[in-house]
């Protein structure tokens, strides 16, 4: 029991300690691996050319980052959340319950993903429709749906190939994720009829609530070990896919740059994944980055603000900026961004 | 019993010497070589696996301490750093590195004018990108130090990118670079001109382990300066913490607690902590010491905490059986001659237990220094570019340790970060060697046997 004694006032004696400590100084920043590299390479710049430390910057997926926002006002909470899909309703419902009520919302640019297996393999030329007769729990057949029966990708289309079927795809924690969801399944599920056949049989009061009950259809992936959910981040595909060379993986575009040694990246509707075709909007498979700020902390932590305005600045995030070199996809709009950022608007709520 | 004995042998045995083996007896030795066998195999399967596991890291990470450099005059053009003209540092500080970049690039397409260096295939751009992003701050920061080098040239040596000197060390060839956009076969023949020139050099990188943690496009200038440093002040507080916790509660345990079954209860938990997972603790911290005292994120007080809390009942244990191996005796006579039980305590059992305690203490401290999973939930696993301050305010600082380095670089996308992984997992076995050494010099030392 004198153990639990000493124990409890030690922590009392460190708990006194800290309130003498000084306040933070730098931001601390949290979320999407995938905007991970672009906010230490940031971070990094925006340490060296001015008088503030470098931001912290954490990675752990981008629902975990804005959970991690949204936990309240103070010192000890995050300032910043990356994120590689846009916020939804029910964090923007979290945030105002713990008191964060005004959220910024920056768009970085834009982000492809890309699908590539090894640089020794076959090449391939593909369609959302042929990935989702890849991987698809159920597909369409002579106008009927049957239980996904695909074994080698000569199966979905005559002139692929005779390799065994095997993705890894981005886990459902990952923001990348919801970009496939949303692009590659429901429109290859949309393109072979999968989807028309999905809703027919639905059940829902109109035909919205039919459509979104077809598209939850669609989103659902053969269980037969065909499709791999990969919940860490794009180095373990690449090793997985090192191990299993008959594999394709699914990449963000800045990954797949660095590692070309390594990988051959698809074509998708022809198209092959560069930035200037993402720029242009010919690419299909791309999604916005984003990193949302507490403005509350705004004049609380110092340097925020300045962090903010470094990042979406032409410098940084400009077409011949570091974060273009490395594979972001600039915005167009930078400038509203800008004007947005150095105005402080909050972010409207969400329709 | 003596009537059994008193029986005749069965007539088997009676006809068997003690010199020829009888079949049972050749069954067991040969039982007894199968066993021997199997424990040499398990050796050499196990010595295998680490020498397997330590040759992959050796290979893959001792060209972490070896770097590309490129030496060559800097002129630093007034224009463009001092645009005012005022040499007043403040207005010099609005000069970004992105000018600076300007300034190498023109600098090291001089440098090869003046020595006579064709550069036809490699534009001045591509020439400008085979120096290491890291180059222009480097030279800010000196400039900035001293605003009397403006206008001046200086000879400086600087990094080369990480891909030049990946090719250098044979992770990038020829053939890889025709598929990569980062690099070309062109520079690459550059860069052995510039290397036959003098211009180019591969050298010892003490930088690796001074210098702070950097981002995808440089993985040439990453170091572990803040891990180390996270990691010193870690083990620092662990060890604060710790040994006098460790200890009072042991020597109470041991010397003063009455045995019943609080004591009892006491027991089993002190050992079921000592199981539990590690992640748990981090959970546990997040909470308690974050979410409810306010401690700040990604410190290493915070870390050492929680550490603390994982490492306690290790050393708590070891601390209770080096206390208990004192022989009684030495008690019995400290209390016959009129010690106190403190005098007898303090004076007599923890001296000669204090080795054992020690012993134990530093193998704690090893298996903490390599603890990642609590760390992450508490925001020691990020990238922090600033060293934390001096102690005690240091110890609030955010920062990063040695096991947390290796898994964020094993994890960052440009094929550099391997090496940088593999160089961390090589200084982080050299700290645990030296701690584990040094556990054992001290028992052989100072280890008493009754």
């Amino acid at each position: 029991m004198k153990s639990m004694h000493i124990t409890a006032s030690a922590m009392a004696i460190i708990a006194v300690s800290v309130t003498a400590a000084a306040a933070r100084d730098q931001v601390q920043i949290t979320g999407s691996s995938t905007v991970l590299p672009y906010a230490t390479i940031v971070s990094e710049a925006f340490g060296e050319n001015t008088d503030f430390p470098s931001p912290v910057v954490e990675g752990g997926g981008s629902g975990a980052g804005r959970k991690k926002l949204c936990e309240g006002v103070g010192e000890n909470t995050v300032d910043i959340a990356n994120s590689s899909s846009r916020i939804s309703k029910s964090d923007i419902e979290l945030c105002a319950t713990n008191g964060v009520s005004e959220i910024m919302e920056v768009r970085i640019g834009y982000d492809g993903i890309v699908f590539a297996s090894d640089v020794n393999g076959p090449e391939f030329a593909f369609t959302p429709a042929d990935i989702y007769s890849a991987i698809g729990a159920q597909v369409a057949k002579d106008g009927a749906l049957v239980a996904n029966a695909n074994k080698v990708w000569s199966d979905v289309k005559a002139d692929f190939p005779a390799q065994n079927i095997l993705m890894y795809i981005p886990g459902t924690k990952h923001g990348t994720r919801e970009v496939f969801d949303e692009k590659v399944l429901i429109e290859g599920c949309k393109e072979t009829g999968a989807h028309a056949l999905f809703a027919a049989v639905a059940e829902g009061a109109d035909d919205k609530a039919k459509a979104s009950a077809a598209n939850k259809e669609c989103m659902k992936l053969r269980t037969d070990g065909k499709s791999v959910d990969i919940d860490g981040d794009y180095t373990e595909t690449l090793s997985r896919i090192d191990a299993d060379k008959s594999a394709i993986g699914v990449f963000g575009l800045s990954f797949y740059q660095n590692n070309t040694d390594k990988l051959r990246v698809a074509t998708m509707n022809g198209i092959v994944p560069t930035t200037e075709a993402i720029a242009k909007g010919e690419y299909p498979v791309s999604r916005p980055l984003y990193f949302y700020v507490k403005k509350a902390h705004i004049g609380v932590i110092p340097g925020l603000k300045e962090y903010v305005e470094f990042f979406v600045s032409d410098d940084m995030a400009g077409p011949n900026g570091p974060l273009a070199a490395y594979g972001l996809v600039s915005d167009p709009e930078l400038a509203a961004t800008q004007a947005a950022v150095a105005a402080e608007t909050p972010m409207a709520p969400l329709e | 019993m003596t009537d059994i004995s008193a029986q005749p042998m069965p007539s088997q045995s009676a006809a068997a010497s003690i010199m020829v083996g009888s079949k049972g007896m050749k069954k067991r030795h040969a039982a007894e070589a199968r066993f021997k066998a199997y424990g040499v195999v398990a050796i050499v399967f196990s010595l295998g696996v680490l020498a397997f596991m330590l040759f992959t890291i050796f290979s893959d990470g001792i060209s972490a301490f070896r770097q590309a450099q490129l030496t060559f005059p800097v002129t630093i053009d007034a224009a463009v750093v001092d645009p005012t003209g005022t040499r007043d540092r403040d207005t010099m500080a609005k000069v970004t590195t992105f000018s600076y970049a300007k300034v190498l690039n023109n600098s090291i397409v001089a440098a090869l004018l003046a020595k006579g260096i064709p550069q036809e295939k490699v534009s001045d751009k591509e020439l400008g990108e085979m120096v290491s992003k890291s180059a222009p701050a480097q030279v800010r920061n000196m400039v900035l130090a001293d605003p009397s080098l403006v206008g001046e040239t200086v000879t400086i040596s600087v990094f080369a990118n990480g891909r030049i000197d990946g090719y250098f060390k044979g992770r990038v060839t020829r053939d890889t670079a025709s598929r990569d956009s980062n690099v070309s076969p062109a520079q690459l023949d550059l860069a052995d001109t510039l290397r036959d020139a003098g211009i180019l050099s591969l050298g010892w990188n003490s930088r690796f382990l001074t210098n702070s943690d950097s981002s995808d496009l440089r993985p040439e200038t990453a170091g572990l300066g803040v891990a180390i440093l996270g990691s010193l002040y870690l083990m620092f507080l662990v060890l604060v913490i710790c040994v006098p916790i460790g200890v009072a509660a042991s020597i109470y345990l041991e010397e003063f607690a009455p045995k019943n079954r609080w004591t009892d209860i006491i027991e089993v938990n002190i050992s079921n902590l000592a199981a539990v997972p590690s992640i748990v603790f981090g959970i546990l911290g997040l909470a308690l010491f974050i979410n409810f005292a306010g401690l700040p994120q990604s410190s290493a007080m915070v870390g050492a905490l929680v550490i603390s809390l994982m490492t306690l009942p290790t050393i708590i244990i070891a601390s209770r059986s080096s206390i208990r191996a004192v022989p009684p005796s030495i008690r019995d006579a400290a209390l016959g001659v009129g010690a106190s039980k403190m005098q007898t305590v303090f004076h007599h059992v923890l001296p000669l237990a204090a080795p054992g305690i020690l012993t134990g203490t530093i193998l704690g401290l090893a298996s903490a220094l390599g603890e990642t999973a609590p760390l992450l939930l508490i925001g020691m696993v990020a990238f922090v570019d600033n060293y934390p301050g001096a102690p005690i305010a240091g110890f609030f600082d955010p920062a990063t340790a040695l096991p947390v380095q290796v898994y964020s670089w094993a994890s960052r996308s440009d094929p550099a970060f391997l090496e940088r992984s593999s160089g961390a997992i090589i200084v982080l076995l050299v700290f645990l060697v030296i701690m584990n050494v040094t556990a054992i010099i001290l028992r052989r030392k100072f280890e008493r046997r009754w």
